[in-house]
């Protein structure tokens, strides 16, 4: 166990906030398309985003690891610009970004659903374009919503472990996150170590999930 | 005066709405029962509502099935005032003002008329029912529309307010001389402000012309 206590929380916490606002603008784009427009093959949208949240992350995280392989297309093409993913700390963004992805588009579009369509009405007979009418009334009349999308995001990401593990190996000093340091303090048996981590992890989820409620609960109050 | 021509169907529930117009208007009053297809028609001529047929206003073509010619809700210059004046909420009264503003002089002059030049800097969602709806209707008129579209503007207010806020709404379209249709289910509303009455039943045009004729059809009991 090479990093300190300190050193793991921190590489978690900014691997996870750098997941959250990848996949923040993909949610936002997804939950908005499923919440307002019908589409062919919206089913099968629907149930692609929600994978995660059923499949084992394990299989997540070999899905990753395969398509990431160099003999696949992906790989070849990102090995052939000398990016390496597996078993770095971009291994640990992707699978947290895949991971919390679901949970941000579920809140994200229950957020969009709630707000009153005529405003938008309104919106369009004052000469605003669907485009506009989305920066100025749609999200904004959302942000509570998308805000707590995101920070569910976040403690999503900052408790991944099953696919991060397969992905990015949960290399010490290299990939190695809060969850994966847990497992492995405990593999080694070091139940002290281990027992200060997951009090680590509790009391950060237990504040985002805290301030996401907050949030959910000020925007149905608006 | 501008010439406002509709001859459009919607698609309802359990019956087609077919309503057709054709005058020079200043005020076209629209009457008639709960259900009726008032809104219906106002949605349709504001290009919220899927339909068929005619809608000119002023000589432009916003609606022509035959020619296919449907022009966007955006692109309609129709100003909408709905009943519970739907002011944007996360906005101030500025802010709400300005949405579709053609420009900023146009805005203050709009909150002077109106008498809402104090309260341009409060939320929206803090205003009383009146100031909601003058504000409602300085909204539409500041984005210049060449018809204005009131859906009982005045309906969700009590009678004292109502009077109050009425004499606004006339000075609205004596100062900026902008066309309006206005449902009511008033008929001092109607008598006050309308050039002429459409009255509409089960979606069907009972009585169009001047608003005198329409007063025996609608009696006196009715209103409010």
């Amino acid at each position: 166990m090479n990093q300190s206590i300190f050193g793991i929380a921190l590489f978690s916490a900014v691997t996870a906030a750098v997941a959250t606002l990848l996949a923040l603008p993909v949610a936002v784009a997804l939950g908005w398309l499923l919440s307002r427009r019908s589409f062919p093959g919206k089913s099968f949208v629907e149930t692609v985003v929600s994978l995660p949240l059923v499949l084992p992350p394990v299989a997540i995280g070999l899905l990753m690891l395969q398509l990431l392989g160099r003999e696949r297309p992906l790989g070849r093409l990102l090995d052939a610009a000398g990016i390496d993913v597996v078993f770095t700390w971009k291994a640990v963004v992707l699978a947290m970004t895949v991971m919390s992805l679901p949970l941000m588009v579920m809140t994200i579009r229950a957020g969009f659903e709630q707000v009153n369509r005529r405003f938008e009405a309104m919106a369009s007979t004052l000469g605003a374009s669907p485009w506009r009418v989305f920066w100025t009334i749609t999200l904004p009349l959302a942000r509570q919503s998308v805000v707590a999308g995101a920070l569910l995001g976040f403690a999503r990401a900052l408790g991944e472990f099953g696919a991060t593990i397969v992905v990015a190996g949960g290399i010490p000093g290299q990939s190695q996150t809060l969850a994966v340091a847990i497992f492995n303090l405990t593999e080694a048996g070091r139940e002290s170590d281990a027992n200060t981590l997951m009090f680590v992890s509790i009391a950060v989820a237990f504040a985002v999930l805290a301030t996401a409620s907050a949030v959910q609960r000020k925007g149905r109050r608006t | 005066m501008i010439a406002l021509e509709f001859d459009v169907r919607v698609q309802q529930e359990d019956f087609t709405l077919h309503l057709h117009d054709r005058a020079e208007v200043q005020v076209l009053g629209l009457v008639g029962p709960s259900g009726a297809g008032k809104t219906t028609l106002l949605e349709a001529i504001a290009g919220l509502r899927a339909a068929t047929g005619v809608i000119r206003v002023g000589g432009r073509t916003l609606l022509d099935t035959p020619s296919g010619v449907d022009v966007p809700a955006r692109m309609r210059r129709v100003g909408y005032v709905p009943q519970d004046s739907l002011l944007f909420p996360h906005l101030t009264v500025r802010g709400n003002l300005a949405y579709g503003a053609t420009d900023a002089a146009r805005v203050d002059a709009v909150a002077e008329m109106l008498e809402v030049a104090s309260v341009l800097d409060r939320a929206a969602s803090v205003l009383s029912g009146g100031e909601r709806q003058r504000v409602a209707l300085g909204r539409a008129l500041a984005a210049a529309p060449d018809l204005l579209l009131l859906d009982e503007p005045l309906g969700a207010l009590d009678p004292a307010r109502r009077d109050r806020i009425l004499p606004y709404v006339l000075r609205a379209r004596q100062a900026l001389g902008v066309a309006m249709v206005w449902v009511t289910h008033d008929l001092d509303e109607l008598t006050h402000a309308a050039d002429r009455a459409l009255v509409v039943d089960r979606g069907a045009v009972v009585y169009a012309g001047p608003v005198s004729g329409a007063l025996p059809l609608l009696g006196r009991d009715r209103s409010r």
